[in-house]
């Protein structure tokens, strides 16, 4: 039955999110986004009670691993289970920060890497690891089949050479998951992910970046000179084979793309919140049921803003309810991240505009958030990959076809 | 004036037109001709016999689920999978003439009265097929009418609308005097007038009064965008009743000082659009729907643009079903146009936007389904699809080209068509 309020039985769980966005990471903000390369030592308790709340069970499996993809025994296919309650999560931590959430210790995207392709016993041995995740080159972006990092076989190890950049809370991780090919010869099927652990010979973190925004994340360029990491540390197939390999790697991006979606509506309804605030204390209140041409034309824009939002919170809650009852949802993850980062950009920016210095100044966080949100159309695959990708699905062409 | 009429006449009588089987769009051309300085008084062919007896009011039920789900019911795929074959095989092959002839077949209407268009939401003690009130149902079944011709399917469920009406906010006596009708065998023309021709219309500040009187209301204004109604018998009209706000009544066509103009307008010309004037219309104080309630008005206003928002997700996906084989089949610069991204993108984000309307639209109608409020969730609907629908719309014809322009193509249909959402009031509820 067409249902699409947040899942009642999470109700309690969000709210619980959202006090801790509020009453703790807010006000954070704007410390750690002028100390950039600080370390936020407050996350570590708050990452604390999570690792405690999920042991509880009261976490609802929610956070980077809750990605993984489970065999579900309920027949009827429709559940609201641990994807759902990760984007309902992030929502509301990115409503408080979206920097700081990225700074989660434990909760990466490498993590959820390892949550989508990891076998059972890769999934407990890097339980309870930090991990980053590493695929951009100086050479290749979005393009990620252009890899140049390569991984050779020698005996029980596989040895990594290459640089990877824009690596998120690649300073401050256990681990990074990096993507290297096995053979550059033979094109994206040879790429797999490695699990790299903080501390292997051969791997070293060069430097930071300063970056607009999402300041308080530290974003780390890494070199891998001859450095080896155990045969085991591989993710999925070690063989060669056709595209199944990167097919692979990419699933990730299925489970992945939602969550980037849901931190932009959680950073675009913050905007919205605080200018509808700042517009009140003007005298300024959108009404729903008037025709929008007959209200102040800021009110107008507000409910223009707010349209966009619900559509992109629909779309992201699409694509997680897709995944948690089993169901391909690439096309939906992309139109999820297309929509949501692009709203999150515009109305972060319209935002500032709307409030004027007050906005634009350091008094209040739009500014920030109008900075933070432009790497949500970036990151996980820019605006134009998703396209992309929602393009050739429509269209039913290949990457052959439609470049 | 006169003379006119002289015209109408001679031609009401020439059997050539029907012997060509030109009758209803001669009819049409000679209503449209003559709009300006000619004015038909309302269809005439039922007398509504009002029974006494105030039986408590027939209201269907909300249902309440706690979990997320994109999922119909297996009785919404049902209804829905016929609709949709009516739209397939009936609306989407007739839907140029019926532009062009700026009227429905009655045989349509005929076909989707059969489809019990009108029972959905009338109760089943009230003889109707609806066994819980579904706004979510409304709104499937106006997506796919829809998707088969915007204008066909507002002319088909203008009387559903009306039946919705007196489900909502009828009470007893009314119910028992009109919607019989609407369960019966020859289901009346019926229409809910709303808008009003004037720049910038707010639905909330209506020109049109009702003036109380001793023993009831005297109406006078003007509606524009009814549906049919030249041809409708019962008209729900809004108001704006003196001392309580805006509301709704009940006015049968053949009251005195109701007349009909035709308003032909851009698009939804299929659904045989015109204005309802309303000179001192004098009305029973029976005729009041919902006792005046703001609240029942306000809905109206909301599940009518919830309807709307229902058109506009149809319409819009027949676009896209529409551009997606044309162009990868199209050629230019030696590949199918489909090949560049400037297209592909297009094509893209109509997706992407058409999915974000479809996905806010059920959640207004799953919201007032469960009897939720869903006032903001309507507005944000309203404006996704006013601003995205006409973008898809238009990005339609755009992906054609010249072709595009042209009647070969559906296309310039759906942009003309398109336009109404964002802008229509009232004709329709979800």
């Amino acid at each position: 039955m067409i249902n699409l309020e947040p899942p009642r039985k999470l109700r309690f769980f969000i709210n619980q999110a959202h006090q801790v966005a509020a009453e703790f990471v807010r006000p954070l903000s704007r410390k750690y986004d002028l100390a950039e390369h600080a370390y936020p030592k407050e996350l570590d308790m708050l990452a604390s009670m999570i690792d405690g709340l999920s042991e509880s069970g009261q976490g609802q499996g929610a956070g980077a691993a809750g990605v993984r993809r489970t065999d579900n025994g309920d027949d009827s296919g429709v559940r609201n289970g641990t994807n759902l309650a990760s984007v309902l999560s992030i929502m509301e931590m990115s409503w408080g920060d979206v920097g700081l959430l990225l700074s989660m210790p434990r909760q990466g995207l490498g993590n959820s890497a390892i949550a989508s392709v990891a076998d059972d016993a890769q999934l407990e041995r890097f339980a309870g690891v930090w991990a980053g995740m590493a695929i951009t080159e100086p050479g290749c972006g979005s393009d990620s089949a252009a890899i140049q990092t390569t991984a050779v076989l020698d005996g029980d190890d596989y040895v990594i050479n290459g640089e990877k950049i824009f690596v998120t809370a690649g300073d401050r991780c256990d681990a990074v998951v990096v993507w290297a090919s096995l053979d550059r010869s033979k094109g994206r099927a040879a790429i797999k992910s490695f699990v790299v652990e903080k501390g292997t010979p051969g791997m070293r973190v060069e430097r930071l970046d300063h970056k607009l925004g999402i300041r308080a994340s530290d974003t780390a360029t890494i070199s891998f000179e001859d450095c080896r990491v155990p045969k085991a540390n591989l993710l999925g197939s070690p063989e060669v084979e056709s595209d199944q390999g990167f097919a692979g790697v990419m699933q990730t991006f299925d489970n992945t793309r939602p969550l980037v979606a849901a931190m932009a509506v959680g950073c675009a309804r913050a905007a919205l919140e605080t200018t509808r605030d700042l517009l009140q204390e003007v005298g300024v209140d959108a009404d729903y049921d008037r025709t929008p041409h007959l209200q102040h034309a800021a009110a107008a824009a507000y409910l223009a803003m707010e349209a966009d939002f619900e559509a992109a919170y629909l779309l992201t809650l699409q694509a997680a309810w897709m995944a948690d009852s089993d169901r391909p949802n690439s096309l939906q993850a992309s139109m999820a991240k297309a929509k949501a980062a692009r709203t999150a950009n515009d109305i972060t920016l319209r935002c500032v505009e709307l409030a004027g210095s007050v906005g634009y100044s350091e008094h209040e966080l739009l500014e920030k958030w109008a900075r933070d949100s432009k790497i949500l159309d970036i990151f996980e695959g820019t605006q134009q990959i998703q396209q992309l990708i929602v393009a050739r699905r429509l269209l039913d062409l290949t990457s052959a076809e439609l470049r | 004036m006169g003379s006119a009429l002289a015209v109408l006449n001679k031609l009401a009588q020439s059997r050539v037109i029907d012997r060509l089987g030109m009758r209803k769009p001669a009819e049409r051309a000679v209503f449209e001709a003559t709009r300006t300085g000619f004015r038909t008084v309302g269809a005439v062919s039922r007398t509504f016999t009002r029974q006494t007896g105030s039986g408590s009011p027939t209201r269907l039920t909300d249902r309440r689920s706690g979990r997320f789900d994109l999922t119909p019911t297996e009785d919404q795929e049902m209804i829905v999978g016929v609709v949709r074959e009516f739209a397939d095989d009936v609306l989407r092959p007739g839907a140029e003439r019926a532009d062009a002839a700026s009227v429905t077949p009655d045989d349509v209407l005929e076909q989707a009265l059969e489809l019990g268009l009108t029972l959905l939401e009338v109760p089943e003690d009230a003889g109707g097929l609806g066994s819980e009130r579904s706004a979510t149902t409304a709104v499937l079944v106006a997506e796919a009418l829809a998707h088969g011709d915007m204008g066909m399917a507002v002319a088909c469920l203008s009387p559903a609308s009306v039946a919705t009406a007196l489900s909502l906010w009828g009470d007893g006596a009314q119910q028992q005097t009109y919607l019989p009708t609407f369960t019966g065998s020859e289901i009346p023309a019926a229409a809910l007038a709303v808008g009003e021709p004037r720049p910038l219309f707010d639905p909330f500040e209506l020109d049109t009064t009702a003036v109380r009187t001793g023993d009831g209301f005297t109406l006078n204004g003007t509606k524009s965008m009814v549906v049919r109604a030249a041809d409708a018998e019962l008209f729900v009209v809004a108001a704006q009743l003196e001392d309580a706000g805006p509301a709704l009544f009940l006015v049968e066509s053949d009251s005195r000082g109701l007349e009909i103009e035709a308003e032909p307008a851009m698009g939804l010309r299929a659904a045989s659009l015109a204005r309802v004037i309303c000179t001192d219309v004098t009305l029973p104080w029976h005729t009041l729907l919902g006792d005046g309630q703001p609240d029942a008005y306000a809905e109206c206003v909301r599940l009518s643009r919830l309807a709307w928002c229902a058109l506009a997700v149809g319409t819009g996906q027949a676009v896209l079903d529409y551009v997606i084989p044309y162009v990868k089949e199209r050629e230019a610069f030696g590949e199918p146009i489909a090949h560049r991204q400037s297209v592909a993108f297009a094509v893209a984000n109509i997706g992407i936007e058409l999915e974000g309307m479809r996905l806010a639209t059920y959640r207004a109608a799953s919201r007032a389904e469960q009897g939720k409020d869903f006032a903001r969730e309507v507005a944000l609907a309203r404006r996704l699809c006013a601003e995205h629908g006409m973008r898809i719309g238009s990005d339609g014809v755009q992906l054609l080209g010249g072709h595009g322009f042209v009647k070969e193509h559906p296309v310039e249909r759906w942009y003309r068509d398109l336009r109404a959402i964002g802008l229509a009031e009232g004709g329709l509820l979800a």
